[in-house]
């Protein structure tokens, strides 16, 4: 079948500072314009380092209905590629053609006006998205009854909880059909259950033969939505095949390159808001020491320290501990530690730690992020992706195990649950 | 226990959505790319055929700049014929009864106002037109429209205020028994002059000002001497005859005294209005290429 989307030689420079170079003044302008035979010149000797390039020779092809998957860690150039194939930016070399309409979602909510209405702002988003009038008209309904705000549709959306703002900006966006759809982690908005719907949305979308490409951080829906992955890293593509097995291979990587059981930070470059600090996560074993290897039936403690540089704030300390397929295993926080239950606390540093049971995960590399939050309920302050990594491995030996021998590596968690067995008694037995 | 029969690679297998049992796609591929994405020559025209798909977006980012304007305004809509009579007020007291500017035998407030009327929308869908891709720029970084369209609404936008203090005019004229003529035919024209060159500077202004924030802070001080370089308050007579012609090549100066002209019953200038005329198109073609290839760069700047 002949490719929608055809990628060749993509790259995409960047002149670093452009963002000052922005508020440049006129008289910058004027002074540079003297100058500019000279400038000219060094330009098309390589400008000398400093440009970068977001992207970089990327070749790829994407047939109709394929769902494809863009993983990679932060600066990789995936947003840049979407941008590029949005048509909000050029490219600096190479081609891209499109045998398709495209649709783009780089963010919810595009054109949503304050002041305008629920009403409104169907319609204004639903143009900016590319649909026609009538197309508008025709779903609207549909429209309003996914993102269930009937009752508040001419209420102007600055008064909306950010919840109904999202369900509707989603709600919009899911009822745009495009031949090609490109999404940027927006998916990453509103409660679980709607989460839950839009990624079902986002199936239908791809059951229609739709072709979408899909970027996002959320290793477990690329899983389950895609069956094709890209991995980009520092602008380039360097792996394209089955979404699982890039996703696997992702994470190996990140183990590999950037992964350690241990992460400490100075005060300058730590993440931090305005009010907390990390400053260290440890991946310790049973005795305390810093281990990347863990034994079935071991506990795993998980150590964040991170100091307060405002007194009198009340903090919580979690986690979310993703396995080797991007699945989210569990998410842990402090909030029933009750030594600082509703204690506020003083600025300076705290050590938490949380002690992962043995026998309870199986087998595998696990990856963690890690957030600090003013107090329960509040969402992440400080939210650092993908800190810490450990392996959980399988020696065949395990109170889980008992003496089964076989392969059990699928399945989350390989918890050591109570069993019981009993013998019917004679009058219940079956003949 | 049969464990290691199931299938391995699937994690996820229950909850997996069956991404290779879908149905072929319900329409069949051009042989020719909808779109090539490509660096582009420096110097390419602006595609008029992409500013014609998106139309109906042009309506609704000019149905949004009205509404959002006048949302949490008291007067609302009555700010738009305050403006231009408060100006008016004020001149006719100063100007008309202090200094006593001439106006050509018109009563100084019917001609300071049919002057204001033009001058009143040329400047506003200047100064948002000129301020509007920045004001955007939450659109520009997120999604693919012909960026053409931002200033272009936005000068929608203020013709749309034009047409209803037009109406204060006709109630003056009334009042000071001024009647129509048949020179009103002109006015089409001449208020499609307006816009096209109000167009022109916007486009310019505003690609500049993504790069430059000096463009917003000097449009105002521009504008305001551009007023009084051309026949708002005054008449193009009072002006001495040797600096007529170089007063004319202003190409606002032919469309105000044409306002007049087509409103109160007098002789068009058709020489000023032909240099306006030919000075706007000239405008509007060099706008339409410099903002072509200035756009390209608006997503990765603003």
């Amino acid at each position: 079948m002949k490719p929608i989307i055809k990628v060749e030689n993509l790259g995409k420079q960047y002149y670093i500072g452009s963002r000052q170079k922005s508020y440049d003044t006129l008289r910058d302008a004027l002074v540079g314009a003297l100058r500019a035979p000279l400038n000219r010149l060094r330009r098309g000797a390589g400008n000398g380092g400093e440009t970068v390039w977001a992207l970089k020779d990327v070749n790829f092809e994407v047939r109709p209905g394929e769902v494809v998957g863009i993983i990679g860690r932060n600066g990789a150039g995936k947003s840049t590629l979407l941008k590029i194939l949005s048509r909000i930016t050029e490219p600096t070399e190479g081609r891209a053609q499109l045998y398709g309409r495209i649709g783009s979602l780089l963010e919810v909510g595009t054109g949503f006006h304050p002041e305008l209405s629920g009403r409104e702002n169907v319609y204004m988003n639903g143009s900016i998205l590319g649909m026609k009038r009538a197309e508008i008209e025709r779903k609207f309904d549909e429209i309003v009854d996914f993102a269930e705000i009937e009752k508040f549709l001419d209420m102007p959306v600055k008064h909306y909880s950010s919840g109904m703002y999202m369900r509707l900006a989603f709600a919009v966006a899911a009822h745009l059909e495009p031949e090609i759809l490109l999404v940027d982690e927006v998916l990453a908005v509103g409660d679980a259950s709607f989460q839950k719907k839009c990624l079902g949305k986002m199936g239908d979308v791809a059951r229609q033969g739709r072709t979408v490409l899909f970027v996002s951080h959320n290793l477990s829906s690329i899983v389950v939505l895609c069956s094709r992955a890209l991995y980009m890293s520092s602008g380039h593509l360097i792996e394209d095949g089955p979404a699982a097995k890039v996703v696997e291979s992702y994470m190996q990587m990140s183990r590999d390159v950037g992964g350690a059981p241990s992460v400490e930070w100075e005060p300058e470059s730590a993440p931090s808001s305005e009010g907390m600090r990390l400053r260290s996560v440890r991946v310790l074993n049973e005795r305390g020491q810093v281990s990347d290897s863990f034994g079935m039936d071991e506990p795993v403690r998980i150590e964040v320290t991170y100091c307060l540089l405002q007194p009198g704030q009340e903090t919580n300390v979690g986690y979310h501990l993703y396995n080797s397929r991007g699945v989210l295993a569990f998410i842990s926080a402090d909030f029933h530690d009750t030594e600082w239950l509703e204690v506020p606390k003083e600025a300076g540093c705290y050590r938490s730690v949380c002690e992962i049971p043995g026998k309870f995960l199986n087998v595998g590399s696990y990856i963690l992020d890690v957030a600090l939050s003013k107090a329960s309920g509040q969402s992440a302050e400080v939210f650092e992706r993908e800190v810490v990594t450990f392996e959980l491995v399988d020696e065949g030996q395990s109170e889980v195990r008992g003496r089964f021998m076989g392969e059990w590596h699928i399945g989350t968690l390989r918890p050591k649950l109570p069993w019981k067995t009993t013998r019917l008694p004679e009058s219940e037995q079956w003949d | 226990m049969g464990m290691n029969t199931r299938n391995t690679a699937g994690t996820l297998g229950s909850t997996a959505v069956e991404t290779t049992t879908r149905s072929a796609p319900p329409y069949s591929l051009p042989d020719e790319p909808l779109v090539t994405l490509q660096p582009s020559t420096s110097w390419a025209p602006l595609d008029v055929r992409d500013l014609w798909t998106y139309r109906e977006l042009l309506y609704f980012l000019t149905w949004r700049d009205v509404k959002v304007r006048y949302k949490q305004t008291a007067l609302g809509v009555a700010w738009v014929v305050m403006q231009p009579l408060l100006t008016t007020l004020v001149f006719t007291i100063f100007l008309g009864r202090v200094v006593r500017v001439p106006s050509d035998d018109i009563p100084y407030p019917l001609f300071v106002y049919a002057g204001l009327l033009p001058w009143t929308f040329f400047n506003s869908a200047i100064t948002s037109s000129s301020s509007s891709l920045v004001g955007n720029a939450h659109l520009i970084t997120k999604i693919y429209f012909p960026r053409l369209l931002i200033p272009i609404a936005a000068i929608a936008a203020r013709l749309l205020d034009f047409f209803i203090s037009f109406i204060v005019l006709i109630v003056l004229m009334a009042y000071y028994g001024v009647g129509m003529t048949r020179g009103v035919l002109m006015l089409p024209v001449l208020v499609a002059i307006i816009t096209l060159l109000a167009l022109g500077v916007g486009m310019v202004a505003s690609a500049l000002n993504v790069r430059y924030r000096d463009i917003g802070v000097m449009m105002p001080l521009l504008l305001q001497l551009w007023m009084f370089a051309s026949p708002v308050v005054y008449p193009m007579s009072a002006v001495p005859g040797k600096w007529q012609r170089l007063y004319s090549l202003n190409p606002m100066v032919g469309v105000i005294e044409g306002f007049r002209a087509a409103l109160l019953g007098r002789g068009f200038d058709w020489t000023a209005l032909a240099s306006s005329t030919a000075i706007t198109l000239a405008l509007l073609v060099y706008a339409a290429f410099s903002f072509r290839r200035m756009e390209t760069h608006f997503a990765d700047i603003v």
